[in-house]
């Protein structure tokens, strides 16, 4: 009994103090960002590698989410005789939810992962140390870039799919279910509302893309130097990354529409 | 070639040693690494650390260069008490040492030619003909010029620690540390480092400080020695002083012999207790 109570009290303290060694981390790492500015191309270079790298399966993942809404929502609607409003279904569907939360998962695994194991790896090999003995504070000089780019790259890439999805829906819609063109698009532009739906999607996925960019460098830059802590890091990266863009899609729902 | 854009200005008289370590404690959990060592490190000279495996060589270059603090006692790095110092102090104090680490850590996504030109461009403002000539006349320094375009996965062992080295003394440091230098390298390789390591130390007016178990290569080429074991210094002095050390323990470490005051076998039971006890 007096060992297991041991044994979580342990436990919590390491967590405390994970928690502690992460906000100083990112305390640290947000220190770095005006030194950024005049160096705006190392945040592109990252940029590339955390956004353009992982269009492919977002984009891909935006456009058949959006068919499958079209598809199932129309099988709702239909009976309701109010098929007309499947564009705004799918659009409040991507927009409001699906377009951050699919779109913050889909980033914790491809992007998220791979910056961890960059940075994990980075450490392991020594290169974060000799950055340091070169006088390059590492925090400013690679992860502070990373830590960015994921900020400017998640918005960017959930209304990649939240367009592809609208797109995707479409051609489910018309082209293939026969719902009017005119009524799709009309519906859409009527219902959709730019602060209360685009808005609050667009600050759901910055919010995502900071906490998962967050656990991803973190894990990256606390992992231990070894093939199976890098391998540890990047799975913790997606576990613990998915489960935050979760928890806070909830939190943030309730504050924005509940 | 000294840089105009690094400090370079030095903090004690050219008597007093460069580094200066005393009663130094260091602890990893319960074991004590250091365990109360003293060590001085002469401007201009090479002087190298030995000691088996384990005995936190490595550790030591790292709490000289301020990327680990120690439980008690002092460093001093031309005059600056290193521990003590605030993040924009060490970082100024790091510009003006250089640490060739064991693997080479050069870093990945960069060639060979942006390596060496890396510290530059973080530290200076020089323009990008200025930054060439001087990569070109380091990297001429350690014989790679050729290799300028080589991505470090496409060098050898031996060519990616002279590749570290030309960025290590990119800046024109006062002091350079080496971490196991030697260790892995092909007898070609090894001697063209061992030759490299005392040139560089002559012909730039270097202080070196080499850690290492490589023997024969440190006493060929260091002016002084440390030996440390079991978080002590068991010896020090010239090399010669060394070859010639009353210490068991020193001559089992410089002659190589399987046993001696460290013995062949990890401390076990009786063997032959051992053996018939039948695993009870």
């Amino acid at each position: 009994m007096l060992d297991q109570l041991q044994k979580l009290g342990a436990t919590a303290l390491g967590v405390a103090e994970r928690l502690g060694r992460g906000h100083l981390f990112l305390w640290h790492v947000l220190g770095g960002f005006p030194a950024l500015l005049p160096r705006f191309g190392l945040v592109i270079n990252q940029l590339f590698s955390v956004g353009v790298l992982s269009l492919l399966i977002i984009a891909v993942s935006g456009l058949f989410v959006g068919m499958v809404l079209a598809l199932q929502g129309y099988n709702t609607l239909v009976d309701f005789g109010a098929t007309e409003s499947l564009g705004v279904m799918v659009a409040l569907s991507l927009v409001r939810e699906l377009g951050p939360v699919v779109g913050g998962l889909l980033f914790a695994g491809r992007a998220g992962s791979a910056l961890t194991a960059e940075i994990g790896l980075m450490k392991a090999t020594e290169q974060l140390s000799a950055m340091e003995m070169m006088a390059v504070d590492p925090l400013h000089r690679v992860v502070a870039p990373r830590f960015m780019a994921g900020i400017l790259a998640m918005p960017l890439l959930a209304a990649i799919f939240s367009a592809l999805g609208v797109i995707g829906g479409y051609f489910v819609a018309v082209g293939l279910l026969g719902v009017d063109d005119g009524a799709f698009w009309s519906q859409m532009q009527a219902k959709v509302d730019l602060h209360e739906d685009i808005l609050n999607g667009v600050i759901k996925s910055i919010v995502f893309g900071f906490v998962v960019t967050w656990i991803a460098v973190f894990e990256g830059y606390d992992t231990v130097p070894t093939s199976e802590g890098v391998s540890r890091a990047t799975t913790n990266t997606v576990v613990h990354g998915s489960l935050a863009v979760l928890g806070l899609d909830f939190i943030l729902t309730a504050l924005m529409f509940g | 070639m000294t840089n105009p854009d690094i400090k370079t200005e030095s903090h004690e008289s050219v008597d007093e040693p460069l580094v200066q370590i005393r009663d130094l404690v260091y602890r990893r959990g319960e074991r004590a690494i250091f365990d109360g060592i003293n060590i001085d490190i002469a401007r201009g000279k090479l002087t190298a650390i030995m000691g088996p495996s384990g005995t936190g060589k490595t550790t030591l270059l790292r709490l000289i260069g301020g990327q680990l603090r120690p439980d008690a006692g002092t460093v001093h790095v031309d005059g600056q008490s290193v521990p003590e110092l605030a993040y924009r102090s060490l970082y100024e104090l790091r510009k003006r040492m250089g640490m060739l680490f064991q693997n080479g850590a050069l870093l990945t996504d960069l060639n060979v030619f942006d390596n060496v030109a890396f510290p530059l461009r973080e530290h200076t403002q020089l323009n990008e003909t200025m930054v060439r000539d001087l990569v070109l006349m380091k990297l001429h320094a350690v014989g790679l010029r050729g290799a300028r375009d080589l991505m470090p996965s496409e060098l050898s062992g031996g060519m990616a620690r002279r590749v570290a080295l030309a960025r290590a003394i990119a800046l024109d440091p006062m002091m350079i540390m080496y971490d196991e230098p030697f260790t892995g390298q092909d007898p070609i390789s090894m001697g063209v480092l061992v030759s490299l390591l005392r040139t560089l130390t002559d012909a730039l007016g270097l202080t070196s400080v080499m850690v290492s178990h490589d023997v024969q290569e440190s006493l060929s080429i260091a002016d002084y020695v440390y030996v440390i074991s079991a978080g002590k210094v068991v010896e020090h002095g010239s090399p010669d002083d060394l070859r010639q050390s009353q210490s068991p323990w020193v001559q089992q470490f410089i002659q190589g012999k399987k046993d001696g005051p460290v013995p062949f076998h990890f401390p076990a039971s009786d063997y032959a207790d051992d053996l018939l006890g039948g695993g009870s």
